[in-house]
């Protein structure tokens, strides 16, 4: 199944586990496009996030240099920045906290919005902080398109809030229609 | 954030940290430096990549506190707890064989894990026996390494991560705190020589039956990785052990088969013969 998109990534935090959980539900099998998803976590306990969101996709988390697949969906591991090096390979980074978060939305929404440029698919979803807003307006920037949860249908607005916010072309849409999109229905 | 340094002028400033300070940046993987390089910019309210230039080779002050910038120097004491424990359960008890350990923790910072790692040995009755080498191209991080004071905030989440380690003690009985700082115990210091090792350029210094390297091989390409991993193989005594961290892997590494898997999840490697 061909898509619009070469990369579609999803940032979330307080109050998008719910969502996302129904994001990924809707991911047709037979999509290719790769899908990299930032979660905001605790950081030293051992996490059964993967498993917990999973669905009928096998989620990973990737390791340092692993190559980018088709197919896989892929979740920020604990306490680490996740990006994405011009090969497209992961690149896994362990430093200062970024908007108090560690995985920070903006590194990889921003290394992402650099090696996909137009052919990425940003969506941030509900969350307390402004955290993936820049991130979003990079994607956009670049070419891509960037989406944010319809912040009346969010649980915690801060965070696609932010985004509306921080730059224009911004498209705010309810879950079913970002679902619609993912399926390159519109 | 939102500028990004063109490929030419990336170059050109690596090139001139490396004529000029002798600090070879080539192989570190780029999304990650690039980022810190512009942080930097942005610091020190630099406005184009020809003005970094331009102070870069007139002002060395400036490159001093770059590295400052460029290099990561966050780290936790226990971190990943899980390793820690690995290390006490399937390494220590193997290394208590020899009458002398050596020890190398590379790319230390500013030694929290090389602390945390001083503590396992006494709680397993070898740390009298042992000596650490704990090196790192920065030299601000091994100034404040050996001082051997940190922050008091940290402790508390450091305490957690001892315990969940499987920790034998009360964590407090390993430092002495006095305002906002703790003072690691001298005791634990005595076994560690904290000195400037450049894992890029500089080359085999001695012995070890243990090498940990955590959360330094993310920062490098492929191919320095191959290097390094070399540097370590050739400073390993046979069968010895080699800790990364654990989103760290040998999967991707030419030198993997010379290594065998001690614990796939925290990252344990052995050196075979």
């Amino acid at each position: 199944m061909n898509s619009k998109f070469d990369v579609i990534t999803i940032g979330g935090s307080a109050g998008s586990l719910l969502v996302l959980t129904e994001l990924l539900d809707a991911l047709p099998a037979g999509l290719t496009v790769p899908v990299i998803i930032v979660l905001h976590r605790l950081r030293n306990v051992q996490s059964e996030m993967g498993r917990l969101l999973s669905t009928n996709r096998r989620i990973v988390e990737p390791e340092d240099k692993e190559p980018v697949r088709e197919h896989g969906v892929y979740l920020a591991p604990q306490n680490y920045h996740l990006m994405v090096e011009a090969d497209r390979t992961f690149m896994l980074d362990y430093s200062e906290l970024v908007n108090y978060s560690r995985p920070s939305i903006d590194m990889t929404f921003s290394s992402v919005a650099e090696v996909y440029g137009a052919r990425t698919l940003g969506i941030l979803l509900s969350g307390a902080n402004k955290d993936g807003a820049a991130g979003l307006c990079q994607i956009i920037n670049a070419g891509g398109r960037g989406v944010v949860q319809d912040p009346q249908t969010a649980a915690f607005e801060a965070m696609p809030q932010s985004a509306i916010e921080m730059c224009g072309g911004v498209e705010v849409l309810s879950i079913d229609n970002i679902k619609k999109i993912i399926i390159g229905e519109t | 954030m939102n500028e990004v340094i063109s490929n030419a002028d990336f170059l050109d400033i690596i090139n001139i940290i490396k004529l000029q300070y002798g600090y070879d940046f080539t192989g570190y993987a780029q999304a990650s430096i690039k980022r810190r390089l512009l942080r930097f910019m942005g610091h020190m309210q630099l406005n184009s990549a020809f003005e970094l230039k331009y102070r870069l080779v007139n002002d060395q002050d400036l490159f001093s506190r770059l590295i400052q910038y460029v290099t990561v120097n966050v780290t936790e004491m226990f971190r990943d707890p899980g390793f820690y424990k690995s290390l006490r359960e399937q390494v220590l008890p193997k290394l208590a064989a020899y009458p002398n350990i050596k020890i190398w923790h590379a790319g230390c910072s500013t030694g929290e894990e090389v602390f945390s790692m001083a503590i396992l040995l006494q709680e397993a009755g070898l740390l009298s026996r042992t000596k650490i080498y704990a090196t790192d191209l920065n030299p601000a991080n091994l100034e404040r390494a050996s001082a051997g004071i940190l922050p008091l905030d940290n402790m508390k989440d450091f305490t957690q991560n001892y315990i969940q380690s499987g920790g034998l003690t009360d964590f407090s009985n390993y430092y002495t705190a006095r305002y906002d700082n703790v003072l690691i115990k001298k005791e634990l210091r005595q076994h560690i020589a904290f000195f400037q090792h450049n894992l890029v350029t500089d080359k085999v210094f001695n012995e070890f039956q243990l090498i940990c390297c955590r959360n330094v091989f993310i920062y490098f390409n492929r191919e320095l990785q191959n290097s390094v991993l070399q540097l370590f193989f050739d400073s390993l005594s046979s069968r010895g052990y080699l800790a990364m961290g654990i989103k760290e892997t040998m999967r991707f590494a030419d030198l993997q088969g010379k290594f065998e898997v001690v614990h796939a999840h925290n990252k344990i490697y052995r050196r075979k013969e």
